[in-house]
């Protein structure tokens, strides 16, 4: 069994992916569902834990290491994007759904973590940041001792 | 409400033409279709997608992009899990005239350009006005 918070927050992303998904379905090739606009302003994260570190992993395609900003402060991770507009003259856009401007994430971590050795990498638009937990978060195996 | 939204992916539509061989949940790249006077240029966000899986195809005026992502979390357990990992796919119809053979696609960071000239005819021409 997993005990674990409960996140009211999460169960409405999965509610509205799953909305999404749906209504995908119905929205005729080459419209706009449109609320789009509204939930393209913030990048999504999956997070996961091993019993050493934690490993936040978001989607950030075309952007460059020198635009993007990320901190740890406590147990709060902060990630912010920037994405400048682009300035093109004399172009006629056709389709524009790739996120530009800036972004910022702040991500609550599930425990303590040594913010001294948080590494980042980024590969083919996947930023992935690893976080070694702090010596007291880390599980300890409780050995039992019997006395009779 | 909209500060606490992410971007999402979103599925692939249905495609009536074909159907997948390899099964799977494929999702729709976000794209930006800009034109140019000479060209068209398509900018396919793939994060997660390999330089050599990546599959293009223009046929019949029907532009295909394929991304294959390799899996990257196989036996995790999220604690947070916000966007699933799989094949990006789309396919358009070009209603302009593209030059077919000189169509370039490159790969960066993520996201997957092409440029696709247009044919001759299709080219814009300024036309002299004599007094």
């Amino acid at each position: 069994m997993v005990l674990r918070s409960w996140r009211p927050m999460n169960q409405l992303a999965q509610l509205r992916r799953e909305m999404d998904r749906l209504i995908a379905g119905w929205v005729p090739d080459g419209l706009e569902w449109p609320w789009t606009g509204m939930l393209r302003s913030q990048p999504a994260v999956n997070v996961w834990e091993t019993p050493e570190s934690i490993f936040v992993e978001l989607e950030v395609p075309g952007l460059k290491s020198d635009q993007l900003d990320i901190s740890v402060v406590g147990d709060q991770l902060s990630v912010k994007i920037e994405r400048p507009e682009p300035t093109e003259q004399d172009v006629t856009y056709h389709r524009r759904e790739r996120p530009v401007g800036s972004f910022l994430r702040v991500v609550q971590l599930p425990a303590e973590v040594d913010a001294n050795r948080v590494e980042a990498e980024l590969q083919h638009g996947v930023l992935t940041i690893q976080l070694p937990k702090a010596e007291a978060a880390k599980p300890r195996k409780i050995q039992v001792t019997s006395t009779s | 409400m909209a500060s606490e939204s992410t971007i999402t992916k979103t599925p692939a539509e249905e495609s009536t033409q074909a159907e997948h061989t390899r099964s799977g949940f494929y999702y729709r790249p976000n794209v930006d279709i800009i034109e140019h006077p000479e060209e068209l240029v398509v900018l396919a966000d793939v994060p997660g997608a390999s330089p050599d899986g990546i599959d293009v195809n223009f046929e019949d005026g029907m532009l295909t992009i394929h991304a294959k992502v390799p899996p990257r979390h196989e036996d995790v357990e999220f604690l947070v899990g916000e966007y699933g990992v799989g094949d990006f796919w789309r396919t358009f119809h070009v209603a302009e005239t593209v030059d077919a053979g000189k169509i370039s696609a490159e790969y960066a960071d993520g996201v997957l350009t092409l440029h696709m000239p247009k044919a001759e005819a299709a080219k814009p021409r300024k036309i002299a006005v004599k007094a």
